[in-house]
């Protein structure tokens, strides 16, 4: 039989996990697909292979789907959003003197008390004139929108008090020892990385702002999702799989040394195992922390791509002032992600399928078993740090509590 | 027209800045160091910026060049979409650039092409290069595996060759691989080469 090629961009992060693992461990030839993997050292270089041709999909940032999507820095082009592959998995990492100053220099405190006294220093700093800057890995990323909504929940004026600029993941230690951050909010392994150099301490993580929040994506240019709707069931079906194998214990150490290939992370496999087994060494010389779902992968439908992650998303951009809100523009977000087809690729299977499409985001606080088409399904909680819910019906009544 | 080229290789950004120059395109800017990128770009103020698409400061770059309050404001050639087969081109070349909004698209154009030119011809000498290297490294390893041959059963050098060249004729493979497979063998066998 004769493999269908197809070819997925991706950024040497610890979440580009499944389509690496579908390949390597053979799960997409599995599904008649010959998988070819595309690395680049950008998010735009991602976005403009899939834009003109060069990849078939990519693992991508969510936001920057739905900011393709409205034509944001680049032409207007349609995104489909099939399947999620990942949930949190992020962190943020504070210059050491910085987080000793907020004393969070000896493990994780809750993000409401690490807020106000991180919101009180950068009122500080803001007030004598030297503002803290905080890097994110894109304008368009989960990492900026997450971070922006500590900071503004926790009363920091982000636009006034507090300079938030763009930082390439690989450069996130480099970066913080030049001192041309003070923190920054990215992904595994370049905490880790920035932990070991000694450059930086791990203060928060992304799954203690919003538990379960989206992070990123399988993309893929409409025009070509719709065409070849086969091969995209097939593709999703070997990426549900990878996620399996992701995250089972006794795979962690062989995971971890795959991603570290030279043709993938090229990196330590020490330290993309701690994400990966969600044992994260938060300074310089400490023990390693159990942090219970730092990163999310696979259970409790992890990769549906609920609509209203989307819609949340949309309206963190607006928040942000980068999309001017309107209704055909929240309407299109919202289009980028798809559970027709996820479920269309899963029917027949043992995978749960919920029924819905879209939920009250940050509405569940205990394990709530919810209506399916298809088998049994669990959530376990998906509250924000401050308790705030989303209902994507009700956009215009969550934007005016800002 | 001012032009700034910025590349993580200081071999390519010379080729790019050689092509510029020839074309009479000779105010040029040159930047190969991460470090203050942006704040030296700002005060270059550039009509054009060229970058390799490879170039991890690109989400930098255009995050900052949307930022920019300045009247001359850079955004990216891929927003003018009149010509996508131009645009395929280049990204397959592995270019990408930044142009003033305004700009008019009859004076980019040229410039444009001319930088995917000298990409694509960059890039079939580096390709020319790694060949180049294989070769002389296949050819190393031909002659360790006739040494050997010659040595172990005691021929002549045209002979030893005629007998890798029918082995792999044979056996339907290269030259170089029966010789690998030669001189692998006699390594692990504790041979004296």
């Amino acid at each position: 039989m004769s493999l269908d090629p197809f070819r997925i961009g991706f950024l040497p992060l610890v979440d580009a996990a499944l389509p690496i693992l579908a390949k390597e461990l053979g799960l997409a030839e599995e599904q008649g697909i010959d998988l070819e993997l595309v690395r680049d050292m950008s998010w735009a270089t991602v976005r403009d292979r899939l834009i003109y041709g060069g990849t078939d999909a990519a693992h991508l940032v969510a936001p920057l789907a739905i900011a393709s999507t409205l034509g944001l820095d680049r032409p207007a082009t349609p995104m489909t959003v099939p399947f999620v592959l990942g949930l949190n998995g992020n962190a943020v990492t504070l210059a050491p003197p910085l987080a000793e100053a907020i004393g969070a220099q000896n493990g994780l405190l809750d993000s409401v008390t690490l807020g106000q006294r991180l919101a009180a220093l950068i009122a500080l700093r803001a007030r004598e004139g030297a503002k803290l800057r905080f890097g994110v890995v894109h304008r368009y990323s989960s990492h900026n929108y997450m971070l922006q909504y500590w900071l503004r929940g926790s009363g920091v004026d982000v636009a006034r008090d507090v300079e938030i600029v763009t930082i390439a993941p690989p450069f996130a230690a480099e970066a913080l020892a030049m001192r041309e951050i003070d923190g920054i909010c990215v992904g595994e392994p370049w905490n880790s990385v920035a932990v070991e150099r000694g450059v930086g301490v791990i203060i928060n993580v992304t799954s203690h702002i919003w538990l379960r929040g989206v992070e990123k994506v399988l993309a893929m240019q409409t025009a070509r999702a719709e065409a070849e709707g086969d091969i995209v069931h097939r593709l999703i079906r070997a990426l549900h799989k990878a996620g399996e194998v992701f995250i089972d214990p006794a795979r962690h150490s062989s995971n971890a040394a795959i991603l570290a290939r030279a043709d993938y992370l090229d990196g330590s496999a020490d330290l993309i195992e701690r994400a990966i087994a969600d044992r994260i060494t938060l300074a310089a010389g400490q023990e390693p922390v159990h942090i219970p779902d730092f990163m999310f992968q696979h259970r409790e439908a992890a990769n549906f791509p609920w609509i209203s992650q989307a819609a949340w998303l949309y309206a963190q951009m607006v928040r942000a002032g980068h999309v001017v809100k309107s209704d055909e523009g929240y309407a299109a977000a919202q289009r980028v992600f798809r559970p027709d087809i996820y479920r269309a690729a899963f029917v027949g299977t043992q995978v749960p399928l919920p029924g819905a499409s879209a939920k009250l985001e940050g509405g569940i606080s205990e394990t709530t078993g919810v209506g399916t088409v298809q088998g049994r399904l669990l959530l376990g909680p998906d509250r924000f740090f401050d308790g705030r819910a989303f209902d994507p019906d009700q956009l215009d009544a969550y934007l005016a509590q800002d | 027209m001012r032009i700034a080229v910025i590349d993580d290789s200081a071999a390519r950004a010379a080729v790019i800045e050689e092509g510029l120059r020839e074309a009479g395109l000779t105010d040029l800017h040159i930047f190969l160091e991460r470090h203050g990128l942006a704040a030296k770009l700002e005060a270059c103020s550039p009509d054009v910026v060229l970058l390799n698409l490879e170039n991890p400061s690109r989400d930098m770059l255009e995050e900052t060049f949307a930022l920019s309050r300045a009247l001359a404001r850079p955004i990216a050639m891929f927003v003018d979409q009149s010509d996508e087969n131009a645009i395929a081109e280049a990204v397959d070349a592995g270019i990408s650039a930044y142009v003033v909004d305004g700009l008019r698209k009859e004076r980019i154009k040229p410039v444009l092409d001319l930088a995917v030119r000298r990409f694509q011809a960059f890039n079939r000498l580096q390709t020319e290069l790694a060949e180049a290297r294989s070769q002389l490294a296949e050819r190393k390893i031909v002659d360790e595996a006739k040494l050997i041959l010659m040595k172990k059963r005691g021929i002549t050098e045209p002979e030893a060759y005629k007998l890798l060249r029918t082995h792999a004729m044979q056996s339907n493979r290269r030259i170089a691989d029966i010789a690998q497979a030669i001189v692998t063998a006699e390594n692990l066998l504790g041979g004296a080469l």
